[in-house]
């Protein structure tokens, strides 16, 4: 009876961390699919998408979480694939410091010029 | 002089924010990927055509010589017009051709090269356009030439055309 109530005890453990495993890799799939962009599709993520293309992402997204790939790692592996692109986010590189700078660029000169306006009325 | 100043900044501002937007007019809003970046061979197992056993990517691309991996199906149009192209680029001894049966019904497969004749060293089988990802396809038809470096040196989207046969021969010449 004791052996039953061990052995019990540890099947349901055993069984309940692998439900908050594969848990935690739907989180983190679903949040990588969502950020990236289905390129056959207009303007729709591969989470949305039901295209062939879409369908294979998911496929290969959800075969190299469970293959240990970090969150980074898997965008990665894609953007060596398809391209920055294919990532809603894009990451900071020569590429896309413009689009990264420019608007911080803008706002400093907006307040230097409201600074010297607001000085110039004083 | 001050006035004239703003006045020309502020023109200038205008044709700026013209021929942004009159370029953004005539530019295509969907995505044309980039062709020509050169990449890795993708390391991969799958399982071959005719004997359903399971093959590593290292075997497939063996030698030291040009290998074109097509992208095909029996359910796609283009893949039927295509193919005559492929079976002429099989004749070219310095180049060896690998297919990638992808998404597709076997029995279907099988009957498409059986009317159109084999023109692929070896195919692979691609159930759930997974291998395909790996070499970065969008979809089918798709080819990749790949050099002796075992680099993807060129990829062409769509169909084959003569125009593309003949790029692809100058190349490995």
């Amino acid at each position: 009876m004791k052996t039953l109530r061990i052995f019990l005890i540890i099947f349901l453990s055993i069984g309940f961390s692998q439900l908050e495993s594969s848990e935690k890799n739907d989180e983190l799939k679903n949040k990588i699919l969502k950020n990236i962009r289905c390129l056959i599709c207009q303007g729709q993520s591969v989470y949305d998408s039901e295209s062939d293309f879409a369908s294979s992402i998911k496929l290969i997204v959800n075969k190299k979480i469970k293959d240990g790939m970090s969150e980074d790692q898997v965008y990665e592996f894609l953007r060596e694939r398809y391209g920055d692109w294919i990532i809603y986010d894009p990451q900071l590189n020569k590429n896309t410091y413009v689009l990264w700078l420019l608007p911080l660029l803008l706002f400093l000169v907006g307040g230097a010029i409201m600074r010297k306006k607001i000085i110039f009325k004083k | 002089m001050k006035k004239n100043l703003k006045l020309i900044i502020f023109l200038i501002f205008l044709i700026f924010c013209f021929i942004i937007f009159y370029k953004g007019l005539n530019k295509p809003n969907t995505y044309t990927p980039k062709n020509n970046a050169e990449k890795n061979l993708p390391i991969f197992k799958s399982e071959d055509f005719f004997t359903n056993t399971p093959i590593e990517s290292k075997k497939v691309f063996g030698e030291k010589s040009y290998y074109i991996v097509n992208i095909w199906a029996s359910w796609c149009v283009p893949c039927r017009k295509e193919h005559s192209l492929l079976m002429e680029l099989n004749k070219n001894q310095s180049i060896k051709l690998i297919g990638l049966n992808y998404k597709d019904n076997l029995g279907n497969a099988k009957k498409f090269i059986d009317e159109l004749g084999n023109p692929y060293m070896q195919i692979l089988i691609d159930k759930d356009g997974t291998l395909a990802v790996e070499f970065g396809a969008y979809g089918v038809p798709e080819t990749f030439l790949i050099d002796k470096n075992k680099k993807i040196i060129k990829k062409f989207v769509g169909p084959l055309n003569r125009g593309i046969v003949e790029e692809i021969k100058s190349i490995i010449k």
